[in-house]
């Protein structure tokens, strides 16, 4: 399969995080869970592909109404893995935070020709279960948040 | 003023339950969800417990369940493709019967018309089956594919006196069919929701349809002059501002008149109708449930029991009594 993107532009990555964490689903908390995720087609992570940043990462921390929203970027408008960068971004954030958050996550506006249509499939979380029950997709899925394959 | 008052939490379930369904006579409950298993409940000793757990028939989750009118069928609907039919008419058991095959991939829903002799299924791949029973109801064939909707249908719902066939897709659309000689056809499409169309319900008449969105509204269409099939229904009233995220499941009592919602947030509301035929919320359950409700159903026979199940994988059973005023001091 040829690339879309040959040469994608590598961003520097944070250095970690110091010091005592008061709150660790605070939004750079949550941009620590996602920016390690692996890019399908590259052998960089979405943090050096600006895919996601710290900024984008928006989050609402209260015990009754937890919620957390991250745009994602793709790197070309016409980048046909945008559904699966998201995917891999939605089974990151449920494997790891605590049920009381909802999660949503979103094509940051403007940045890609199919970004209603992905956004919606995104939220259905009828379609998400049913994708995740699909093993060659979860093999995908989990190639790209680096888990051990057995 | 009402309350929800809870009566008893299910547990059983080993994932999330996406389908909470009483049977006609409302003495049985069944649900289903991610753990690939049917539960059905009833009472002992005033308590509702499992009596039994259908599993071996479906092999991904099993979206949702179904009475049929008489109460001795039971439809599951699974991510497999698949619909089973299971009869306790032999044994008094649920035992699988017949599976249906055919949609090219998830089943979501599937509804027996109100004289039994109509079966809908819908799923993913667009389309909407109509199945027709044998006169001895073994077997089922197919009497239509409608391929009306342009995306994956959610729900079917058959209208409570006749013959006219109810889908809710996330085309935003909910289509309505009937008979036209021996095909069935589209007879009008009801457009005005701005997101996926999750769930409707028909009030006990049957002049009335609601139906909930990701739109985070509520929709009512009312049939516009008399009460035929091919009659004209418009939307009548909507309902905006109460639910702050996606709406799941939509049930109308049709012996109070009262309508329940399954929300995203984990709320459940009950709305009752007012003197102008409005709809006046007067329920908001917070935290009903630990994660989002995805399906609410009222008891057919017993007045304001509600039944509700979430991702929290439980199912829980409520009461709607009058709130008491509580005493500050």
């Amino acid at each position: 399969m040829s690339l879309e993107n040959i040469n994608p532009t590598v961003c520097p990555k944070l250095p970690p995080r110091e010091g005592k964490v008061d709150d660790p689903f605070d939004s750079r908390g949550i941009f620590d869970l996602i920016r390690c995720i692996n890019d399908p087609e590259h052998p960089l992570t979405l943090e050096e592909l600006s895919v996601v940043s710290e900024s984008q990462v928006l989050v609402s921390n209260e015990m009754s109404n937890s919620s957390v929203h991250v745009y994602f970027t793709p790197t070309i408008p016409g980048c046909s893995m945008a559904t699966l960068i998201g995917l891999s971004i939605k089974v990151q954030l449920l494997r790891n935070l605590p049920s009381r958050f909802k999660c949503c996550i979103e094509i940051t506006p403007g940045t890609h020709n199919s970004e209603q249509a992905i956004n919606k499939q995104l939220a259905d979380k009828e379609r998400i279960a049913a994708a995740l029950e699909n093993p060659h997709l979860m093999l995908v899925i989990d190639q790209c948040l680096d888990v051990e394959i057995v | 003023t009402l309350k929800l008052q809870h009566e008893q939490t299910l547990l059983g379930h080993e994932d999330r339950v996406w389908c909470v369904v009483w049977s006609p006579k409302g003495n049985i409950l069944a649900s289903c969800g991610a753990d690939k298993t049917v539960r059905i409940w009833a009472k002992e000793d005033g308590k509702m417990v499992c009596r039994n757990v259908l599993s071996g028939e479906h092999n991904r989750t099993i979206r949702s369940v179904s009475f049929s009118p008489c109460g001795n069928l039971l439809i599951s609907c699974s991510f497999d493709g698949t619909c089973c039919i299971w009869d306790r008419s032999k044994s008094g058991e649920f035992e699988s019967m017949i599976t249906l095959e055919g949609h090219e991939n998830e089943v979501k829903w599937a509804r027996w018309s109100a004289c039994g002799e109509y079966l809908a299924t819908c799923s993913r791949d667009k389309s909407v089956w109509v199945w027709e029973a044998s006169e001895d109801g073994s077997e089922y064939e197919c009497s239509g594919i409608l391929t009306h909707h342009s995306q994956d249908v959610k729900q079917v719902l058959w209208h409570p006196s006749m013959e006219l066939l109810v889908s809710a897709s996330y085309d935003n659309k909910i289509n309505l069919y009937c008979q036209d000689d021996d095909d069935w056809t589209l007879h009008q499409s009801l457009t005005g929701h701005d997101n996926t169309v999750w769930a409707i319900s028909f009030n006990a008449t049957g002049r009335r349809l609601i139906s909930c969105s990701a739109d985070q509204s509520l929709k009512v269409w009312e049939l516009d002059g008399p009460m035929k099939k091919t009659g004209v229904w418009k939307c009548m009233l909507t309902v905006s501002g109460d639910h702050p995220r996606v709406i799941y499941s939509v049930d109308w009592c049709k012996n109070s008149g009262m309508v329940a919602t399954g929300c995203e947030d984990d709320v459940i509301r009950v709305y009752t109708l007012d003197d102008t035929d409005g709809l006046s919320l007067s329920v908001v359950h917070a935290q009903a449930h630990e994660k989002d409700v995805n399906c609410v159903s009222w008891n057919p026979k017993q007045a304001g029991v509600l039944a509700s199940c979430s991702d929290d994988r439980t199912i829980r059973l409520w009461q709607v009594v009058a709130a008491t005023e509580t005493k500050l001091i």
